[in-house]
């Protein structure tokens, strides 16, 4: 008992450790580049001294929504379809196949997950497809996010609708609803509340998902909304910056605990809302 | 089943040659020690190569090696971390104050010259040859030019894709001086890696690239890149161990280095390290793809450890 209580408290004090060393650089950077600045610029170029107004944050913020949107696009259709069918469609043997193929796709490195997108969707896929593709681009990094995120959506999901109660199926059946019609009008609804967590908590992963947009998006902080050329996430410029030569206590340094603080806030408040809306669910269960 | 059985085969090799490598580590002649070199992705090749063959005489040696650019590599050397810094250009004297301040003492060693290399796609056609003005145009600060065809009027209609190191890097300070004419003076919306790795990723898969980089790795990826000429007035030269090593590829040859904290020296396995290294790297060289000194060269630069040493 002691002992679980323990390892419940290194979690809440890991998070309070980096809330508090997040804070302090955060607030130390912001002192020395205005926050509006910082949000509204459309210049990032933080590590090219001679440039003037060089923290302007918003392509990095444009990137990294770029890729979540299209890996949200591509996860929530495909995991809700599998979710369904699992939960619905499937017999149990097909279930017991599935669901682990599932779990073994979830639980490839994401560094391969960007080879993957690099060589495979961009060079193979995309390259013969559409002609104006770059080598480094932002499609093929959202798509693969999306492929990664399939399991997270299809997973919840499920769980969600496994959740509703056999009752209302029956009453479905009863008033002589296919079973399409007993998945779509009956059971996607009932489940609404689940789903939307799992969408939330997927769009979370997404924007803190660091290995393939460092890999196949191309490190190019540029304000655009073509996702045929090279971005920058927020994420990928931390592992750029990290890996170079940041004197601590520089400007530079400081960059880094900034966007942090942003994405920490971005997950927080997504978590917050999954959170609620879970509850929520749990509230109508009753 | 087959693919176990190629898996278990696998595993089998992987033991055997762990085996291998334990039987010829109890050989060695008892130097023992670990070095730290980090610094420039260019000397990185050099470096690793120098690292390879020594650790072949001495396998109780080990020899960390990395690439995080010139400059963060000499923020790591003064800063006491590392025992060797790998620089495609000669320290700064803002990096010397941070040395002196650490109390770290260095000897510089030019091991070799580099052609430091313009190079596209190699579906590129159109560009053989261009002058320093030109790539001055394409990389200053704040440049207006997205398409060949703003660059010389007889190009393509070609969207022009940039590819160069990262701030931390000696390539884009020593190219940034040479060509821009200010140190650090760029312009910053082109893709930026210190891993010139992916530099080549990159301009080998866009038609409209240009990048540049060391030598070496042109020459390593000769079937995926052209290499561009340089005029700087008299004429178009394209990097060669010839060119490179009288000078007439301008402004864009260079010295490389290795910098040895002097108080790492005392340890014999550095001693023996840099020795090797400066004995060896000719030989090495041609292989890598950089240019090897003169004979004349290589004795002065050995003459000038052995006097820090």
């Amino acid at each position: 008992m002691w002992a679980l209580r323990a390892c419940a408290a290194v979690t809440v004090a890991t998070t309070a450790g980096i809330i508090a060393s997040l804070a302090g650089e955060t607030v130390a950077f912001f002192r020395e580049v205005s926050p509006w600045k910082f949000f509204t610029g459309t210049t990032w170029a933080p590590t090219f001294e001679a440039a003037g107004d060089r923290f302007g944050a918003l392509p990095l913020l444009t990137g990294t929504l770029m890729v979540a949107l299209i890996g949200i696009v591509v996860a929530v259709p495909v995991g809700l379809a599998i979710a369904v069918y699992l939960s619905e469609y499937a017999r149990p043997r097909a279930r017991r196949v599935l669901k682990p193929i599932l779990e073994i796709l979830a639980g490839i490195p994401t560094v391969v997950l960007g080879f993957f997108a690099l060589n495979f969707v961009t060079g193979v896929v995309l390259k013969a497809v559409i002609p104006g593709v770059e080598t480094f681009n932002v499609l093929s990094a959202g798509l693969v996010v999306g492929i990664m995120l399939v399991p997270t959506v299809a997973s919840l999901s499920e769980d969600a609708m496994r959740a509703v109660p056999q009752d209302l199926r029956e009453a479905g059946y009863g008033i002589g609803a296919s079973r399409r019609e007993v998945a779509t009008k009956v059971v996607l609804p009932a489940a609404t509340s689940g789903i939307t967590a799992a969408v939330i908590l997927a769009l979370a992963r997404a924007i803190g998902e660091t290995m393939i947009v460092t890999i196949a998006a191309g490190n190019q902080p540029l304000l655009s909304f073509n996702p045929l050329h090279a971005a920058q996430t927020m994420t990928a410029y931390i592992v750029a910056v990290s890996l170079g030569d940041t004197p601590a206590g520089s400007v530079v340094y400081r960059t880094i605990f900034a966007l942090g603080s942003t994405l920490f806030v971005i997950t927080l408040g997504l978590n917050v809302m999954t959170y609620r809306v879970a509850r929520r669910l749990k509230e109508r269960g009753r | 089943m087959l693919r176990r059985i190629a898996f278990v085969a696998a595993l089998a090799v992987v033991a055997a040659g762990s085996v291998a490598c334990g039987g010829s580590g109890s050989g060695g002649n008892g130097l023992t020690g670990t070095i730290l070199a980090d610094g420039s992705s260019t000397v990185f090749l050099i470096a690793e190569a120098f690292a390879e063959e020594f650790k072949r005489e001495h396998p109780g040696v080990d020899i960390t090696v990395g690439e995080s650019g010139t400059g963060g590599g000499f923020k790591k050397f003064c800063n006491g971390e590392t025992d060797i810094s790998d620089a495609s250009r000669p320290i700064s004297d803002e990096e010397k104050a941070a040395c002196k301040a650490k109390g770290i003492e260095f000897v510089d060693l030019e091991i070799a010259r580099d052609g430091l290399s313009v190079v596209v796609n190699n579906d590129n056609t159109w560009a053989k040859c261009l002058t320093v003005s030109e790539l001055k145009k394409i990389w200053e600060p704040n440049s207006k030019i997205t398409n060949w065809k703003q660059i010389r009027s007889a190009f393509p209609d070609q969207k022009l894709k940039l590819y160069g190191p990262g701030t931390a890097s000696g390539t884009f300070d020593y190219f940034t001086k040479a060509i821009v004419g200010v140190e650090k003076s760029s312009r910053t919306d082109y893709s930026a890696s210190e891993d010139d790795n992916v530099l080549v990723t990159g301009v080998a898969g866009d038609k409209g690239s240009l990048g540049y980089f060391g030598y070496a790795y042109f020459s390593e990826n000769r079937d995926k890149l052209n290499i561009v000429g340089v005029d700087s007035g008299s004429g178009c030269v394209t990097p060669s161990d010839a060119t490179v090593r009288d000078g007439t590829y301008s402004p864009l040859s260079r010295p490389l280095f290795i910098y040895v904290k002097k108080s790492s020296i005392a340890r014999p396995e550095v001693k023996a390290f840099v020795e090797f290294a400066l004995n060896s790297v000719n030989g090495l060289l041609p292989d890598i793809g950089y240019t090897a000194l003169s004979e004349a060269q290589i004795v002065a630069q050995r003459a000038k450890f052995e006097k820090a040493a």
